[in-house]
């Protein structure tokens, strides 16, 4: 492989995995704000208050994390994918711009309003500044979305003379169905993130034994979002992202399932260890017919495996791919698990005295990222060898003005100020959590 | 349209400069004019609401070249790949800096942040001072519309160019005088009290120096790239324009003596503004002029532009967009009128 393609993708590939860890939680985190907003509204009760006040810090440290990590993506599309940008900036240009003018305008705005205005809006008003938000963030995840997924499934565009891509249906661009089981599955993902993060919190206060009240608020919100979107991720979200790459990226599923031969009722790898060289699996452990039935809705249907198709049409890395997508269903089975336990002990009046259950969720808080960050890797990895589907190959869309050498000095400085980043947002959460939702030490400054 | 797209990335690249610029302004004098602490936490409650919300008039102009230009965007931002990333690195210092400081209590890490914070402002008016002057100067581009520089080669003007030399260096530090001025005026809008007499003494000190290198400014200009005079020859309406930047001058030194700080800092804006309108009205159609083969391989706003569909479905939403994020700044800036108190929420 040429280094130079290779260090661009290592580039895109860390800086986007690291900023996609932000953004996750504020989408996630920005409807459940909401939800502590109007409790607190309709119950008149402060507590709700405070609690949704101390989400809103972590938020806004969050979003400034996003911010600051969120710039550098924008640009990497020129400075490090140039010619991607230029064959497919006629089309991708449209989101990425409608991005920048309808949501990033309206949440910076109106977080600003919501961390520093409390007292000059009012409740109502604050109330709607917190709706903002909400939308803002999910109107960019939306955007994004929609540009990721052109890339996976190409529709509404033209050729035009100098084999450039231009929009021609801006309505099949926004309506591509990919996009919308994509947006639906990864705002799901996100809203996990933001309720196990929040059961998480409330377990520590109960087992610390201090800010007792607003801990039972966290654990009741976070696990009751967590089993409603765990579920949905599963049914119907990731089952129809799953069929839409059975029916448009054949090849892409093969690999994410390690599907060497074709076969009629093709099993089910559970566990397993993909053997790329010999083109098997290594002490698998698998269901019978289940992928067959998963797929096409037949337990002896035919699932083309990577055989049926020509090489260079693999994407490159088959067993990576394969375990990024074992992990994230692996996750979001376990989610459904814990949620449904903690869910019924909740319901039962057991869950707040259930150390056992309370070290569990605790201790659940880093595999919701594990799950979106494998999730990410698997559509992008999957889409391997094309960065287009079928139109441009990952090869042809680099910077090939930017060498190697150049790519990797930023690679090395980016490195360098996401770990300092990634130290100081740890540092800053952990203080807050401790310093609790009734402190008003911080922040004042 | 193409012309009008040039218009708008023009327009929202000077609604950037012109806000932004503000708080970078009050960045650069932050250490230096903001002598307690108490001082500087105002200086930052004074930008704390809105800096961000200008920041993303940097994204959304981006983002609309990237639209409307895609061939423009892709051999610009790849060719100034250095310096772009280094102003990258920049925003994210200074976006920690602002933000983080509120959440020590320590005055070393404090301290800390503030430096962060001041340095990265001015470096960022300097860079891109610089950039506009790369832009305005030409770059040396290759058949295929693209091309690569270095950060520096010989600091001569010519074909052999590097990200710096004497020409940028000065566009560099014209931007960092008008912007310190600018930012200035701002904080003494902003406050009251001691530290608006310091910003006002900041201001009156930069303001024969923006004069001077104003006109130093100009001569370089029509000296590297003489072009830039044809537009202004064949339609005269253009000699308005330095006839109100020298105006908006006046206009500062005036209001900044008779201690009206707003209608000072409203000359600062209209100065910054005609000063990047001349630019763009010299270039047009022009809009990265190639150092070597000028008439051949420039790109010009016909030559980078998108498809003709794309650019009339997007001028339907931009507007739409635009209607909404002018009322969201309103509301923003309407909220948080008037001088800056410490006691409440933030910072
Ligand atoms: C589905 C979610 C999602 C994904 C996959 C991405 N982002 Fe993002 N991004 C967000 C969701 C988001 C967000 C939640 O909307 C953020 C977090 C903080 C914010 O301002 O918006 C954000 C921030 C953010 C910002 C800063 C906005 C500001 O200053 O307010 C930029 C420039 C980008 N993103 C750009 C990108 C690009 C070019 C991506 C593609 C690789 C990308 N993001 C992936
Ligand atoms: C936030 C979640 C995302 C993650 C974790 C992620 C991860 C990755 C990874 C791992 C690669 C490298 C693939 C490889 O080299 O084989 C990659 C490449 C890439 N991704 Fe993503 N991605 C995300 C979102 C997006 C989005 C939303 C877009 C488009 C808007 C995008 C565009 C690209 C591009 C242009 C490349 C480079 C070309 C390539 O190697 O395929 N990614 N991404
Ligand atoms: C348990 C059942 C799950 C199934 C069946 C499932 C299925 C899928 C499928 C088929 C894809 C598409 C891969 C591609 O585009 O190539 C995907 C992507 C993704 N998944 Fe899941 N998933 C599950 C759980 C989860 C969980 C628990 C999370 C996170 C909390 C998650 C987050 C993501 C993300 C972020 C992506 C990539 C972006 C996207 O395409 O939407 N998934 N998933």
């Amino acid at each position: 492989m040429d280094s130079a393609l290779l260090v661009h993708r290592i580039h895109f590939a860390f800086t986007v995995t690291f900023h996609y860890l932000f953004p996750q939680l504020t989408m996630g985190l920005a409807p459940l704000i909401v939800v502590l907003k109007t409790l607190g509204l309709r119950r008149n009760d402060e507590t709700y208050n405070q609690a949704a006040r101390f989400w809103a810090k972590i938020f806004g440290i969050n979003f400034l994390m996003g911010v600051v990590t969120g710039i550098p993506m924008e640009f990497q599309f020129g400075t490090n994918w140039s010619h991607f940008s230029r064959f497919a900036g006629g089309v991708i240009g449209q989101t990425l711009a409608m991005e920048g003018v309808f949501s990033f305008f309206l949440e910076s705005t109106f977080l600003g309003l919501f961390l520093y205005g409390e007292k000059r809006l009012g409740p109502r008003a604050h109330w709607w500044s917190a709706v903002a938000v909400f939308l803002g963030s999910w109107l960019s995840g939306f955007f994004i979305i929609v540009t990721d997924a052109w890339m996976q499934h190409p529709v509404g565009y033209a050729r035009a003379a100098d084999g450039s891509l231009q929009l021609s249906s801006f309505w099949a661009l926004l309506l591509n169905p990919w996009a919308w089981w994509q947006y639906a599955h990864n705002m799901g993902g996100a809203v996990i993130t933001g309720a196990i993060v929040m059961g998480s919190v409330g377990a520590f206060y109960l087992l610390w034994g201090k800010f007792e009240a607003h801990g039972r608020i966290f654990l009741k919100v976070g696990v009751i979002a967590g089993l409603i979107f765990s579920v949905l991720q599963l049914f119907p979200t990731g089952d129809g992202q799953g069929r839409l790459i059975a029916e448009n990226q054949p090849v892409t599923l093969a690999a994410m399932e390690a599907l060497f031969v074709s076969q009629t009722g093709a099993p089910l790898v559970i566990l397993g260890q993909p053997n790329v060289e010999e083109r098997k699996i290594d002490n698998p452990l698998e269901v019978p017919n289940a992928l067959s039935f998963l797929t096409y809705r037949a337990w002896k249907a035919d699932v083309r495996g990577l055989d049926a198709f020509p090489q260079d049409l693999w994407p490159q890395n088959v067993a990576l791919l394969y375990y990024c997508y074992h992990i994230m269903v692996g996750l979001g089975t376990i989610f459904i698990a814990i949620t449904v336990v903690a869910a019924f002990l909740l319901w039962r009046g057991k869950l707040f005295s259930a150390r056992w259950m309370l070290w569990i969720l605790l201790l659940a808080l880093p595999f919701p990222y594990i799950a979106n960050t494998a999730g990410w890797m698997t559509a992008e990895l999957g889409r391997q060898p094309w960065l287009v589907y079928g139109l441009m190959r990952t090869a042809d869309g680099f910077s090939k003005m930017v060498s190697a050498g150049n790519a990797m000095f930023t690679l090395l400085g980016f490195l360098g100020m996401y770990t300092v980043l990634g130290i100081l947002f740890l540092f800053l959460v952990q203080r807050e959590i401790e310093l609790g939702p009734v402190s008003e030490l911080s922040l004042h400054h | 349209m193409e012309t009008l797209w040039f218009m708008i990335v023009a327009a929202m690249v000077a609604a950037y400069v012109v806000l932004d610029g503000f708080d970078l302004g009050a960045g650069a004098i932050y250490l230096g004019a903001g002598k307690t602490t108490d001082e500087r936490r105002k200086i930052l409650r004074a930008i704390g609401p809105v800096w961000d919300g200008n920041e993303v008039w940097l994204l959304a102009a981006g983002g609309t070249l990237f639209f409307a230009f895609p061939l423009l965007y892709a051999s610009s931002f790849s060719g100034f790949y250095l310096p772009l990333m280094m102003v990258l690195w920049l925003l994210m210092l200074r976006g920690m800096g602002i933000e983080l400081r509120a959440h020590m209590e320590n005055p070393v890490w404090v301290g800390f942040f503030d430096l962060i914070f001041c340095v990265s402002s001015v470096l960022l008016a300097i860079f891109f001072g610089a950039a506009l002057g790369n832009v305005v100067r030409g770059v040396p581009l290759g058949a295929d519309g693209y091309f690569f520089e270095p950060l520096w080669t010989n600091f001569r003007v010519g074909t052999d160019t590097g990200i710096l030399d004497w020409y940028t260096v000065l566009t560099g530090v014209i931007a960092l005088v008008t912007l310190t001025a600018h930012g200035a005026l701002y904080v003494a809008v902003k406050t009251d009290g001691d530290l608006n007499q310091r910003t006002r003494t900041v201001a009156l000190w930069a303001w024969p120096l923006q004069l001077i290198l104003t006109i130093v400014g100009l001569i370089a200009t029509c000296y590297v790239q003489p072009t830039v005079l044809d537009n202004y020859k064949h339609h005269a309406i253009g000699y308005l324009i330095p006839v109100i930047v020298f105006g908006s001058l006046g206009m500062m030194i005036y209001a900044i003596r008779k201690g009206e700080d707003k209608l000072a800092f409203v000359g600062s804006a209209s100065y910054i503004v005609g000063m990047l309108v001349g630019a763009a009205f010299g270039l047009y159609p022009v809009v990265l002029p190639a150092s070597t083969d000028p008439a051949h391989r420039s790109l010009t706003i016909y030559n980078t532009a998108a498809g003709r569909h794309g650019l009339t479905v997007g001028f339907t939403w931009w507007i739409l967009g635009m209607i909404l994020a002018l009322a969201y700044f309103t509301l923003l800036f309407r909220m948080f009128r008037g001088k800056v108190r410490l006691e409440g929420e933030g910072y």
